[in-house]
Order: C-alpha cells, then structure tokens, then sequence
C-alpha cells in the first residue's frame, strides 16, 4: 500500500509537470499549427536561467524565478519572431525540420553558456519528505503537483475570460474569419509562446529540484510530450491535462511494479503512444468538427 | 465615402480577377453588389476588407478610397480599426466559442468600449442570440449562426459593414427576417450597408443602389426601380421574360446582351 501511495504521488507529480509542458505545446499548435520539437529545450532553459539567477546571480530566489520566468518568457517570443515568422505558409514538413533543428541549436546554445556537465539544482524548493498514509513523499512533488494546479486554474481562466484568450481560441477556430475583426494572429502568436515558455520554464524549474540537478535530462522529459498529446489530442488543452497525468502515473507504476531489468518506465509511455496512433490517432479529447444535425 | 477605383485583384499572381472595378458607395446607404458565381463579388469585398492576403491575393492596380485615405495597403486589423467591418460568406462562426464569446471576439478592436452596452445593442437586434447566449456557436442553426455573424460585426461599431450573401442557405421566412433586421441597422445605427447578393429580388426591394457585375467588371447600375425596369436584369436575374418570343430568337438575342456584357 505504501509502495503504491509512493508511486501514485510521483506519477502524480510528474503528471503534473507533464501536463504543463503538453499545455504549452497544444497551444502552439492550435494557434499556429506548428510541431514544436524544441518543447525540451524550453524546459532546459527555464532551469537553467533559473540556475543563474539564484546560484550565479545570487537573487532572493522568488526574485530569481520570476526573472528567469520572464526572460523565458521573452526567449519563447524570440524564437516565434526570429524563427518562426518567416516560415508563415511553408508547408508542415518543413516547419517540423525546422523545430527539430531549433531543438539542436538551443541545445548548443545551452551548451555553450553553461556547458555541459549537470549542475547543482538552486535549494530553493524544500526535498525533505512527508509521511502520507505511511509513505514518504518528497516535498517537491507536493509543490509540483500544487503549482501545476494553480497555473492550470489560472490558464483556464485566462482562455475564458480575457480578450486575449478568447481571440487565441478564435484563431484556433478559424483564422481568417478572426482576422476579419481585427484580430492580430500575430501578437496570438506571439502570447501562445510567451505562455508555453512561461508553463516549460516552471515545469524546467519543478524538474530541476526532483532530479536534484539541471542538466540534458530534463531537456529528455519534452520528447514524453508526444506520448501525453497524442493520447490527449494535439488540439485540445483538457486533453493534455488528462494525458499527462495518465502518462505520469503510468510511467511510474510501470517502474515500480515491472521488473527493472526492462525498463518499463521509459519505454511504456511510447508503447501507449503507438496503441493509441492505432486506435484513437485523434486522441482521447481532440477536437472533432462541429456538425449541426 | 468608400469608392473603388479601376482596381485589379490577382490570386497567386497569376489569375486575374478583378479586371479594373469601380464602385462607390455613399454614407448611409445600402448599396447591393449582384452578380453570378465567380463573378468577383467576394473577391470585391475582401479587396476591400484587406482579407485577400490568407487566399494568396493582391490588389494589383487601382485605388481603394475610404474617407479620402488610400487603404489598399492597410492591413485587415487597421481596416477593422477604420470603421469597415467585413461578414464573410458562410458566416464563420468560431464554432467552439459561445456566442457570447464569438460576440466577445467582434469586440476585439474596442479596447476601452463599454463591452456590456454594445452587447445589450446587439441583443436589441437579436433577442434569440441572448436566449443563446452561453450556448456552442456551432450548435446554433444557420440563421442564428447568420444572427451571430451580422451581431458579431455590429460589437466593431463599423461605420461600414459589408455582408457577403447573407441569405445563403436560409429559409426564405429567415432570410426576409435578416434583412429587415439590416435594413434597421442601416436606419437606426446609421451605419452603411455594401451587401453582396446571388438572390436578386431581395437585393432590389432592400437596395438604394444596385451594382450588377459579370466577371470581374461592373457591367450595370442605377437604382433597384431602374434595374427592375431593365430587360436585360429582369431575364437574367428575375427570371421573367417577355411571353410569346420565339425560343430561337430569344436565345440569339441572349447571346447578343451576354457578349455586349462581357466586352
Ligand atoms: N483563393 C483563390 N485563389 C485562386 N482563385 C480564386 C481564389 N478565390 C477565388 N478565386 C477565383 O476568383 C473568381 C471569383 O471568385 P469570388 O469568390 O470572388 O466569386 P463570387 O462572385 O463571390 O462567387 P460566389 O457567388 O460563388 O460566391 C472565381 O473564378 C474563383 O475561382
Ligand atoms: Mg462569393
């Protein structure tokens, strides 16, 4: 029983993270129809911008996150603007060859201002552990799974409330009708990167401290975004919230309970992610057109 | 107030639409643009909208004038801004919004305007949209998907809006119902109509001017009572013809109008 609360919290958690960084993604997708393979690499530098503020900086670390959070921010708008602009109206394959080369670029970014070798996580999130029903559970997985929900919360709010989030939801829907009242598809882009560095940065930092370490590894964690939209749907944000917890906690009863030898928590997220190209290659909740019977 | 001059439109620069159209419309009027399919009359309106830059076309020659400012050039958002509202043809509802939020996206432009007052207008004019009011727009029927179009447009405060085949697919009761509705918003609101029409009749009863076009050129106008008058609108276009010709003749004498038309 122990052993289960244990995996469930960690599954959990990293569900949580997960369906942070798959939020991001959907909505990348959704606005602009980009794959964005370079979803890692924004976790990466939300850790690693993190790591300089607090460590090398010395920021009171609230100070740190928030200013690591908002270059993040401004590198996501960057990235739109420098790389992505231009390739308005190129066909998809291209634009996926491009991601999948801005992924390599930034990671040679990465490596070059901070090398390669992992470094030490900022402590700033408690890794004490606290007994729940007779397991321990770190901390830091209660603070992700905390995080993740407010930011979630906040996000959704955000789609159905502000002026922004509705006109990302109406490019979402048909772009050339919300350009017929003056929505700027621009600035929608450029708002849906902000957002995903902003959700990759705080899932980065979350990641920094459960790995104990900033480093390539949780630049790994963006390839589990693929499994988590796949199941969920690449254009439907509940869905990405759903498929990342049932990714996370897959992942870890899949190590916990499987002999380790086959490695099962790395492998199975992607035998699901096959199962469901099979059965279900629109996902769990992605988006069927409308028809009025 | 919004004048066409001789403009060109091309599509992926090499289909020819647009062949050097003028038109021009006057404050406070509602004025028809009629025409078979794939005679322009949305290529017009989106050359005037700037909207032709999604379908990979251009205005190529030719001047579009609105309040005496060239704004050929200016992108949709500014001529949203501008005060000239384009509803697109086949309504294009965001069909996952609510039509709230649909309403809500019209209003984009108005940062600052008093989102709730311009929301009780609209419903004024469209009470079935506030008893739909948090419901899918996608599951609306397509008259009130047309409601929410022309109420969307309204959320702008446009001094011109330009409706792209409203009554398209309607039921002749609602398409009556949709123009009357216009015809207040024209009288009531002030605001100029451009209203582009393959159903003839209703364009005529509704119109104070009327422009008839056949691929890519104006080819007639006047007034609606002028139109109705003419022979050649009221055989291609009402559908009467003069009892007793010969069928030959008749269909020489098509021939003749038609290539007078076109040339
Ligand atoms: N995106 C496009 N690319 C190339 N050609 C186009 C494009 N859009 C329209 N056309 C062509 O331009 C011509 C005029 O089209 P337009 O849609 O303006 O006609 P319309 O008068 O609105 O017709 P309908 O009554 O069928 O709506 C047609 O021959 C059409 O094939
Ligand atoms: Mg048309």
């Amino acid at each position: 029983m122990e052993k289960f609360i244990q995996l469930s919290m960690s599954g959990v958690s990293n569900g949580a993270i997960l369906a942070l960084v798959a939020l991001g993604f959907v909505l990348i997708f959704k606005s602009s129809d980009v794959i964005n393979f370079a979803q890692g690499e924004l976790l990466m530098i939300g850790s690693y911008l993190t790591y300089t503020a607090i460590e090398q900086f010395g920021l009171f670390w609230p100070l740190g996150v928030v200013v690591a959070v908002a270059l993040s921010a401004v590198a996501g708008v960057l990235i739109e603007q420098l790389v992505l602009r231009p390739l308005i109206g190129e066909p998809v394959i291209s634009v996926i060859m491009i991601t999948i080369g801005l992924s390599s670029l930034l990671r040679a970014i990465i490596g070059a201002i901070w090398g390669v070798s992992p470094l030490p996580s900022p402590k700033f999130i408690p890794t004490d552990t606290i007994n729940i029903l007779g397991a321990s559970v770190g901390a830091n997985r209660l603070w992700a799974i905390g995080l993740s929900i407010v930011l979630l919360t906040a996000l959704t709010i955000f789609f159905r409330r502000s002026n922004d989030g509705i006109a990302m939801r109406a490019v979402a829907d048909d772009q050339q009708a919300a350009l017929s009242m003056g929505i700027s598809i621009k600035h929608v882009w450029a708002v849906s990167w902000a957002i995903a560095a902003v959700t990759a940065a705080i899932g980065g930092i979350l990641l920094a401290s459960i790995f104990g370490g900033v480093g390539a590894s949780i630049g790994r964690v963006g390839l589990l975004v693929f499994p988590v939209v796949i199941l969920g749907g690449l254009d439907s944000i509940p869905g990405a919230i759903v498929g990342g917890l049932i990714i996370g906690l897959l992942q870890s009863y899949a190590g916990g309970y499987l002999p380790p030898e086959l490695g099962m928590g790395e492998v199975a997220p992607f035998i699901i992610l096959i199962f469901i190209l099979l059965v279900r290659p629109y996902g769990l909740f992605g988006q069927k057109i409308i028809e009025r019977v | 107030m919004l004048t066409l001059n001789n403009i060109e439109v091309m599509y992926n620069d090499v289909v020819l639409v647009l062949k050097g159209l003028s038109l021009q419309v006057d404050e406070g009027k509602i004025v028809a643009l009629l025409g078979s399919n794939g005679a322009g009359k949305s290529t017009t309106l989106k050359a005037i909208s700037g909207l032709l830059k999604p379908d990979n076309g251009e205005v190529t020659d030719g001047e579009v004038i609105f309040d005496g400012q060239s704004i050929a050039k200016r992108d949709a958002a500014d001529i949203v801004r501008l005060g000239i509202f384009q509803v697109m043809e086949g309504r294009r509802v965001f069909e996952h919004l609510t039509v709230e939020e649909n309403l809500r996206a019209g209003a984009y432009t108005r940062r600052g305007g008093n989102f709730a007052s311009d929301l009780e207008l609209a419903y004024t004019y469209f009470p079935r949209l506030k008893e739909r009011r948090s419901q899918t727009a996608g599951f609306l029927s397509g008259g009130e998907q047309q409601m929410l179009a022309i109420g969307r447009a309204m959320m702008a405060h446009p001094r011109v809006i330009m409706l792209d085949e409203p009554s398209l697919g309607l039921a002749p009761l609602l398409v009556g119902e949709i123009f009357r509705i216009i015809k207040r918003i024209n009288q009531e609101q002030g605001t100029t109509i451009l209203v582009v029409e393959q159903n003839a009749r209703l364009a005529l009863d509704a119109a104070d001017h009327v422009y008839i076009m056949e691929n890519g050129r104006i080819v007639l106008d006047g007034s609606p009572a002028e139109l109705k008058d003419n022979a050649d609108v009221r055989e291609f276009y009402l559908g009467l013809n003069e009892v007793g010709k010969r069928k030959s003749y008749r269909e020489v004498k098509h021939y003749k109008r038609r290539k007078r038309w076109l040339s």
